[in-house]
C-alpha cells in the first residue's frame, strides 16, 4: 500500500520522532494520519501498518477498535459529531441532535447515501464553555442553534 | 537471602520473603485468596477485583495480587467489607453473563461457579437486557463464547508469554471488550489449547470435547502423551471407555500447565475407525480376521519352527512401547528366540552421548533444568515445533530468570524471540556456529546443552571436547523423537548393546540390515512402521507386527496382533530427559492386547520360560537389572517423574551415525501414529498457514 | 483566538498574552519576557528549579491536584535511562476546555514550562499527548516547536549550552481513559489505552518504563511564572497548600460562559455572579460541580458559600477536579444530567477491570429506564447501590468517576426519580420485588 507523498513524509517525519526501537509507538497517529486520507480503517491498512510498525496484525487490532474516533468504515466527506456531553446537554444539545437527525435524515453513526455527510453523537470535545458544540470534520463550531446548524450544513452543500 | 517480612494474614502470622505478593504469602500460609485474573507465572493483572483485601491502614481495599507484603502488615481476607466487595464483583460480572450453565462445558468445574457459590450472589438484581454476541469458531481446535467470558486475560497471557506465541489479543472497548484472534476471523497459532484450559469459565472450549460430557460423568486418569519424547504429562477424561478429553488442569507432572495439540487433543487415534479390533492372519493371500487363539498358535509355531533350524530372525521395537515391553522383546529376542537382531528405529545419538559422558556425574539435565540453568544453548533443533515442552521451559526460564539463551539452527526459530545470539548454519556445520559462539558462551556461569540428531557420531565427541573447553559446568540433552524412544535404547532395543548399554557378545543385525537381508525368515515389528521407510528384502519373511492400524508394515504381513495403545495400558516409559514416568490405562478397546500381554502369551504359547510377564514384575527386572533405573519405586508409584541415570564407563561401541535420523516432526505431525489422529489431520488441512515463528 | 470577553476580575498570569496579535507567535511571545524564565533557569540547579515549584504550592492541574514539585522530585535523576516529559494535552474531562486555549493562544508557554522541566529532571526529549479531536491544535504546536527549534530554544544544543531536548506532537484517537497518565503512557507506546498497574509510578518507570515527569498542560504552564515571580511571590496569588491561578471554565447555565483565570480560593458567589452574570435567566442554581463532571455533585445551596479551592471543596464532600465548573439551574433534569454522566462514562469504561466495565453499563441501561420513569423505588437504591459497588474498587479512578457524580445525585436529588416513576403507572406497583410491567 503507498500513500501520498506529503502522508509518506509526514509518516517518516512521524515514526522519527520516536527513540529506535519503540516505532511502536506511532501506531495511534499513524492510524489517524492513514485513516484521513484512506477514509477508514480497511483490513489492508491494517496489514501495512503492521508491516512498517513490525508487529503482529492482532496488535494493530487491538488499538483500532479501542480508539472511538478510529473507524472501520468509511464516514461522510462531512462527517458531523454532535457533543451532547452534560455541559452541551445543558445548552439543550440533545434537542440540537434531534435536529440534526432531521435535516440530515441520518441517526447516530449513519452515512448520507451520497457519502457527503455522516453523522456522530459523541463525547466531550473541549469547548464546553461554548456549548452547544460540534465539530465537523476537525473543524469546531460553537454556540451553534439548530438554525446556525442548517446555516453549516447548507454551506457545506454549496461547496460541493 | 533477605531477611523475611512478618505479617498478619487473618490473625495468623506470617512471613515471606521482601517482595512477595500478598496473595502469595496468604497462599504458602494456606489462606486461598480468590482470584480470576492472577496467574501465577504470568503477568499482573489486577483486573478481576476479586483478590481485594482489607489491609489496615489503608483507606481503600487493597488488590492482593500487586500488594507487596510489608512489615507488620495487617491483612483481613474475609472480612466483611471484603466479603461484599467479593459478592458485588461477582453480580457485577453475571449481569451480561448467558448464565447457560446447564449445557456449559466447564460447568461443575468452572470457576466462576465456585466463586458465586461461594460468596453467594445468588439474588439477581440485574433484571436489563443483556448485551450478546454470537459464538465464534477460530480453528478446528479453539471455539469463543464472547458472553461466557468475563475478560480475566489468562488466555492472552499463556499464549503470548507462555506459549511465545501471541495469537490472541483484545479488541473493542468497555463492556464490548473481547478476545480476537490473531488473523481476524480465525487463529494461526500452535492450536495447544492452552487458552481453553486456562480459561477459568467456558469462554474457550475445544472443538473435541464441546458438549460432550459432563465433567462429572468422566473418570480422570492421569498418564503420559504418547507423543514426543518431552513425557509431558497428560489427565485423560473418559466416558464409557471413550476418551473425550486431554489435559493437565491439576499442573502435576514434569509439565506443569503446558501440553501441546497432541498431548491435549491428540488421544481420538483411540477410538479411529480403521483401529484394529481383531488378530489378522494372511489366508488365500488376503488378512483375515481371526480369533486371538489361531493367530498366537501361528506365530508361535513359526517362531519355534524357525528358531529350531537356526533361522534368521529380525525383531524391531517401538519407540513408542513401555519400557517394559521394551525390556521383555528383548528378553524374548536374546532369551527366548537366541538372536540379536534387534533394532529399533534411532532418533538421537543417545549412545555416543553417554559413551562421551563416561564416569561424569551430574551431566544430564532434565526438564526442570531447562527452566533452571542460566543459559543454554540450542544445536540443530526447532524446539517449538519438535519439542514443545522444552521450548516452553526454556522461555519460561528466560520469563522468569532471564536465561541466555543460544541458538545454532538451519533456520529462524521461535527461540529467536528472546534469544541473546542465534547462528544459522548449513546442515552439518553446526559445530562451526557452535565454535563461534565461544567468546560468549565462556563467560556463562554454567551450560544446558539441547542438541538435535544432526550432531551424532563423532560430532557429539567435539561438542562435548568444545563444552569441556568452556570450563563451566555443562549438562545435556540429546533429543530424541517419541515417548520413549530415549527408553528403548535403555532398555536395550540395539544389535549391539543390552540393556543399561551393556555390550553383547555376537552383536546381531541393525535396522537397515535386516531389511536388506535376503534369508531373512521373520520380522518381528512390534509398534513400529519400518516399511514406510524401508522396503524388505526378503519377500519370503513370515512378517508379525503388532499395531494398531493397518500400516505400510502391517499390510505386509503375515499376522497382525491389534495392540492397545499407551492410553490403555500400564507400564513406564522413559523421556527425552531420561525421566522415567508411569502409564496408567484410561481407556480399553475390545479386542485388544497391550503388547507386553501379546509377547506374555506368545511366549507361552512356545513355551519359553522368560519369567512373569505383569508389568510390576517387568518393571521390577527393570529395576534391578538395567543400569540406572534403581529408581524409588514410590516416586513412580505416585505418578512421579524418576530421573534415571544410566551413565557408566566406557561403552564399545561402533559409533554408526548413519542409522540416526530424525522425523523432525512438526506440532501436527508425529509419524504414523500421528496421521490417526483427527484432530491432528484436521488442523493440517485447515485453510489458512500454520504458525511458524 | 479567544471564544469569549475577559473578565477584569481575573487574575491574569497564565493568560497575560492571550489577546496580543498574533500571540501564539515566538516573536510574539519573546517580546513579551517569554523563555527568560527558562534562561534563568540554565543559572540554577536542578535542585533549585524543582525547590522553587515545590514553593510555589503548585498543585496538577489536570484534575487530582498532587503536588508538582513532589512529584518532579520523585524522578531518580541520577538513574542510567533517559528522562522523558510527557504532556498531558488529552483534556477530555466533561466541563473542560481550558488546556486548548491555553495552547491555541500561547503555544510558547507550554514549551517554555517543558524546557524548564526537562532542566530540572535532566530529560532529553518530550511529548505533547494531544486529544484526537484538537487537531488543529496540533498544527499550532508543530508550528510552535518549529519556531522553537528555529531560534533555538529546541535542538542539540540549546542556546549554545550545550542543552539537549527534543519535542515532538503525538496525537490520541478518541478515548477519555487516555487522560489517566498511565493509559496515556501506554496509548503513547502504541497500545490500548488502559491504565497500569501503579506503583511504580510514571516518574520512576513511565514511558517505556523510563522515568517520566507527566503533568497536565496547564500545570507546566505555571511554571515560566513560577520561575520568573519566584515560588514564594506565586504561591500567595493562591491559598495556604495551594497556590496561583487556576484557569476555570464556566460552563452550563450561566450567562457568560467562558474560560477564565482566577486566583485559587475565589468565592463562588463572586465567581458565578461577577465573573459569569450569573445564572441564565435569572433563575436558581439547583446543581453545581467545581471541576468536570467526575466530581460529587453540590446543590446550589451547599455551594454558594464555598471558594474555589481544593480545601474548601474537599470540606463539602467534593474536589476541585480540573477546573470544569458545571452549573446547572432549577430547570434541569438531574435524573436526565445523571444518566448523561453514567453515558459518558460507560462509553469511556477501557473494560480493564470489571466494577467498571460491568457496573457503568448496568447503570447507563438502569438509569435510561428511570430516566423513562419505568421502575420501582427499589431501582433508585439499586443505583445509589451499584455505585457504592464500584467506587474504591475498580483498577484506575475511572470507576470513582462514575460512581461518585451518581452517589451524590441520587442521594440530593432523589425527589426527582421518584416524581419520574410517579408520573409513569406500573402495574405492580406494590410489591417492590417484581419486575415492572409498564401500562402508559
Amino acid at each position: 500500500m503507498t500513500f501520498s507523498p506529503e502522508l509518506e513524509k509526514k509518516l517518516a517525519k512521524l515514526i522519527a520522532s520516536y527513540p529506535p526501537g519503540k516505532e511502536k509507538s506511532a501506531l495511534v497517529p499513524m492510524l489517524m494520519f492513514t485513516q484521513d486520507e484512506v477514509g477508514c480503517i480497511t483490513p489492508e491498512l491494517v496489514q501495512e501498518v503492521a508491516k512498517r510498525l513490525n508487529i503482529p496484525p492482532v496488535q494493530v487490532d487491538e488499538v483500532v477498535s479501542y480508539y472511538s474516533m478510529l473507524h472501520r468504515k468509511p464516514m461522510g466527506k462531512y462527517h458531523i459529531q454532535i457533543c451532547t456531553n452534560i455541559s452541551c446537554l445543558l445548552w439543550d444539545a440533545d434537542k440540537l441532535f434531534e435536529h440534526a437527525c432531521q435535516k440530515l435524515g441520518l441517526g447516530h453513526k449513519q452515512v448520507s447515501a451520497d457519502g457527503q455527510f455522516s453523522l456522530e453523537e459523541v463525547e466531550c470535545i473541549g469547548a464546553c464553555s461554548w456549548a452547544p458544540a460540534i465539530q465537523v470534520n476537525y473543524d469546531f463550531h460553537h454556540h451553534v442553534t439548530p438554525e446556525k446548524f442548517d446555516q453549516i450544513i447548507d454551506s457545506l452543500k454549496k461547496v460541493q | 537471602m533477605a531477611d523475611l517480612v512478618t505479617l498478619t494474614i487473618n490473625g495468623k502470622t506470617v512471613q515471606a520473603p521482601p517482595g512477595t505478593l500478598v496473595i502469595d504469602a496468604a497462599k504458602r500460609a494456606g489462606i486461598e485468596i480468590p482470584a480470576f485474573c492472577y496467574y501465577e507465572g504470568f503477568s499482573l493483572q489486577a483486573a478481576c477485583r476479586m483478590c481485594l483485601v482489607e489491609v489496615e491502614k489503608m483507606p481503600k481495599l487493597q488488590a492482593s495480587c500487586t500488594l507487596p507484603v510489608a512489615e507488620g502488615m495487617v491483612v483481613k481476607t474475609e472480612s466483611d467489607p471484603v466479603v461484599k466487595a467479593r459478592k458485588s464483583t461477582l453480580e457485577f460480572l453475571l449481569t451480561n453473563h448467558p448464565l447457560d450453565c446447564p449445557v456449559c462445558d466447564k460447568g461443575g468445574e468452572c470457576e466462576l461457579q465456585d466463586m458465586v457459590f461461594r460468596y453467594g450472589a445468588a439474588e439477581s438484581r440485574f433484571t436489563e437486557i443483556k448485551h450478546h454476541v454470537d459464538e465464534k469458531q477460530w480453528s478446528p481446535i479453539v471455539f469463543y463464547d464472547a458472553p461466557r467470558c468475563i475478560l480475566c486475560y489468562r488466555c492472552i497471557r499463556v499464549c503470548s508469554e507462555g506459549m511465545g506465541v501471541g495469537a490472541l489479543g483484545i479488541v473493542n472497548r468497555g463492556v464490548y471488550s473481547e478476545i480476537a484472534p490473531s488473523h481476524g476471523d480465525h487463529l494461526e497459532c500452535d492450536e495447544c489449547g492452552a487458552c481453553i484450559d486456562i480459561c477459568p469459565v467456558g469462554a474457550l472450549t475445544s472443538g473435541t470435547y464441546r458438549y460432550q460430557t459432563r465433567p462429572w460423568e468422566m473418570k480422570h486418569v492421569g498418564t503420559i502423551c504418547t507423543f514426543c519424547s518431552n513425557g509431558c504429562k497428560t489427565t485423560l477424561g473418559v466416558r464409557n471407555e471413550k476418551i473425550v478429553r486431554g489435559n493437565n488442569r491439576d499442573k502435576s507432572g514434569i509439565n506443569g500447565e503446558f501440553l501441546c495439540i497432541k498431548g491435549r487433543f491428540a488421544f481420538d487415534f483411540q477410538d479411529h475407525p480403521e483401529r484394529l479390533t481383531s488378530p489378522l492372519m494372511r489366508i488365500d493371500g488376503k488378512l483375515q480376521e481371526v480369533s486371538w487363539a489361531k493367530a498366537l498358535e501361528a506365530v508361535a509355531k513359526k517362531f519355534a519352527e524357525v528358531k529350531a533350524r537356526n533361522g534368521k530372525f529380525g525383531i524391531v521395537g517401538s519407540t513408542k512401547t513401555t519400557n517394559e515391553e521394551n525390556f521383555f522383546l528383548q528378553k524374548f529376542a536374546r532369551q527366548g528366540l537366541g538372536t540379536n537382531n534387534i533394532d529399533h528405529h534411532r532418533s538421537g545419538d543417545v549412545v555416543t552421548l553417554m559413551d562421551a559422558l563416561a564416569g561424569r556425574t551430574n551431566a544430564l539435565a532434565t526438564v526442570e533444568d531447562c527452566y533452571q540453568m542460566k543459559a543454554a544453548l540450542v544445536v540443530g533443533a526447532d524446539l517449538a515445533q519438535e519439542h514443545p515442552l522444552l521450548a516452553y521451559q526454556l522461555r519460561a526460564n528466560f520469563r522468569h530468570h532471564n536465561a541466555r539463551v543460544y541458538t545454532v539452527t538451519r533456520g529462524p526459530v521461535r527461540e529467536d524471540q528472546y534469544s541473546v545470539s542465534r547462528v544459522r548454519t548449513e546442515p552439518g556445520k553446526e559445530l562451526e556456529g557452535v565454535e563461534s559462539l565461544r567468546p560468549m558462551l565462556s563467560q556463562e556461569p554454567e551450560l544446558l546443552i539441547l542438541f538435535g540428531s544432526s550432531i551424532k557420531g563423532e560430532d557429539v565427541r567435539r561438542l562435548v571436547a568444545f563444552a569441556d573447553s568452556l570450563n563451566i559446568p555443562v549438562k545435556y540433552i540429546c533429543l530424541v523423537d517419541y515417548s520413549n524412544s530415549r527408553g528403548a535404547v535403555d532398555m536395550g532395543l540395539l544389535p549391539d548393546l543390552g540393556p543399561g548399554y551393556q555390550p553383547v557378545d555376537n552383536p546381531g543385525l541393525t535396522l537397515p540390515e535386516m531389511m536388506a537381508a535376503t534369508d531373512l525368515d521373520v520380522l518381528w515389528v512390534v509398534g513400529a512402521n519400518p516399511l514406510a521407510r524401508y522396503s524388505l528384502a526378503a519377500a519370503n519373511a513370515f512378517v508379525v507386527v503388532q499395531e494398531m492400524f493397518l500400516t505400510e508394515t502391517a499390510q505386509r504381513a503375515d499376522v497382525v496382533l491389534p495392540a492397545a495403545s499407551a492410553y490403555e495400558k500400564n507400564g513406564t516409559v522413559t523421556n527425552v530427559t531420561g525421566q522415567c514416568q508411569k502409564l496408567t490405562a484410561a481407556a480399553k478397546t475390545m479386542g485388544t492386547k497391550p503388547d507386553l500381554e501379546i509377547m506374555g502369551l506368545l511366549a507361552k504359547e512356545m513355551k519359553l520360560n522368560l519369567g512373569i510377564w505383569t508389568v510390576q514384575s517387568v518393571f521390577e527386572q527393570i529395576r534391578t537389572q538395567v543400569r540406572g533405573y534403581n529408581i524409588p519405586l514410590p516416586v513412580v508409584a505416585t505418578g512421579q517423574a524418576a530421573q534415571t541415570s544410566p551413565l557408566n564407563g566406557r561403552i564399545p561401541v561402533i559409533s554408526r551415525p548413519d542409522l540416526i535420523q530424525s522425523a523432525s516432526n512438526t506440532l501436527f505431525t508425529s509419524g504414523s501414529l500421528g496421521r490417526y489422529s483427527k484432530k491432528l489431520t484436521s488442523v493440517l488441512e485447515y485453510p489458512g498457514e500454520l504458525y511458524r515463528p | 483566538m479567544l471564544y469569549n470577553e475577559p473578565s477584569p476580575l481575573e487574575t491574569r498570569v497564565l493568560t497575560r498574552r492571550f489577546g496580543l496579535p498574533n500571540s501564539a507567535h515566538i516573536d510574539t511571545y519573546l517580546a513579551h519576557g517569554g523563555y527568560r524564565s527558562f534562561e534563568k533557569c540554565l543559572e540554577m540547579t536542578q535542585e533549585q528549579i524543582i525547590e522553587e515549584v515545590k514553593a510555589s504550592n503548585l498543585r496538577g492541574r489536570g484534575g487530582a491536584g498532587f503536588p508538582t514539585g513532589l512529584k518532579w522530585s520523585f524522578v531518580p535523576r541520577q538513574s542510567p535511562k533517559p528522562k522523558y516529559i510527557v504532556v498531558n494535552a488529552d483534556e477530555s474531562e466533561p466541563g473542560t476546555c481550558k488546556d486548548r486555549v491555553l495552547m491555541e493562544n500561547d503555544p510558547h508557554l507550554l514549551i517554555e514550562g517543558v524546557l524548564i522541566a526537562a532542566q530540572a529532571v535532566g530529560a532529553k526529549r518530550g511529548y505533547i499527548y494531544i486529544r484526537g479531536e484538537y487537531r488543529y491544535l496540533i498544527d499550532i504546536m508543530d508550528r510552535a516547536i518549529e519556531e522553537a527549534y528555529s531560534r533555538n530554544y529546541l535542538g542539540k544544543n540549546i542556546l549554545g549550552r550545550g542543552i539537549e531536548f527534543d519535542l515532538y506532537t503525538h496525537t490520541g484517537a478518541g478515548a477519555y481513559e487516555c487522560g489517566e497518565e498511565s493509559a496515556l503512557l501506554e496509548s503513547l507506546e502504541g497500545k490500548r489505552g488502559q491504565p497500569r498497574i501503579r506503583p511504580p509510578f510514571p516518574a520512576v518507570a513511565g514511558l517505556y518504563q523510563c522515568p517520566t515527569v507527566l503533568n497536565n498542560v496547564e500545570t507546566f504552564c505555571a511554571v515560566p511564572s513560577i520561575i520568573e515571580m519566584g515560588g514564594k511571590a506565586w504561591a500567595e496569588l493562591g491559598v495556604p497548600k495551594a497556590g496561583g491561578t487556576k484557569l476555570t471554565c464556566l460552563t452550563g447555565h450561566i450567562n457568560k460562559p467562558g474560560v477564565y483565570e482566577l486566583r485559587l480560593g475565589f468565592p463562588v458567589e463572586k465567581m458565578i455572579n461577577e465573573v459569569g452574570g450569573g445564572i441564565r435567566g435569572g433563575k436558581k442554581m439547583k446543581a453545581f460541580i467545581p471541576g468536570g463532571s467526575s466530581c460529587p455533585v453540590l446543590t446550589g445551596e451547599e455551594a454558594w458559600p464555598l471558594t474555589m479551592d481544593y480545601d474548601s471543596m474537599a470540606k463539602a464532600g467534593t474536589m476541585l477536579g480540573s477546573g470544569g465548573v458545571i452549573i446547572m439551574d432549577e430547570d434541569t433534569d438531574m435524573v436526565k444530567a445523571a444518566l448523561r454522566i453514567m453515558h459518558f462514562y460507560q462509553h469511556e469504561s477501557c473494560g480493564w477491570c470489571i466494577p467498571c466495565r460491568e457496573g457503568t453499563t448496568w447503570l447507563k441501561k438502569l438509569l435510561t429506564r428511570l430516566d423513562q420513569g419505568l421502575g420501582t423505588s427499589r431501582d433508585i437504591d439499586l443505583v445509589g447501590d451499584l455505585a457504592q459497588n464500584m467506587l474504591g474498587r475498580t483498577f484506575c479512578p475511572l470507576g470513582d468517576a462514575a460512581a461518585l457524580p451518581t452517589i451524590s445525585i441520587v442521594q440530593k436529588f432523589r425527589h426527582e426519580f421518584e416524581a419520574k416513576i410517579a408520573k409513569v403507572q406500573v402495574a405492580m406497583p406494590a410489591s417492590a420485588n417484581h419486575p415492572f410491567v409498564v401500562v402508559q
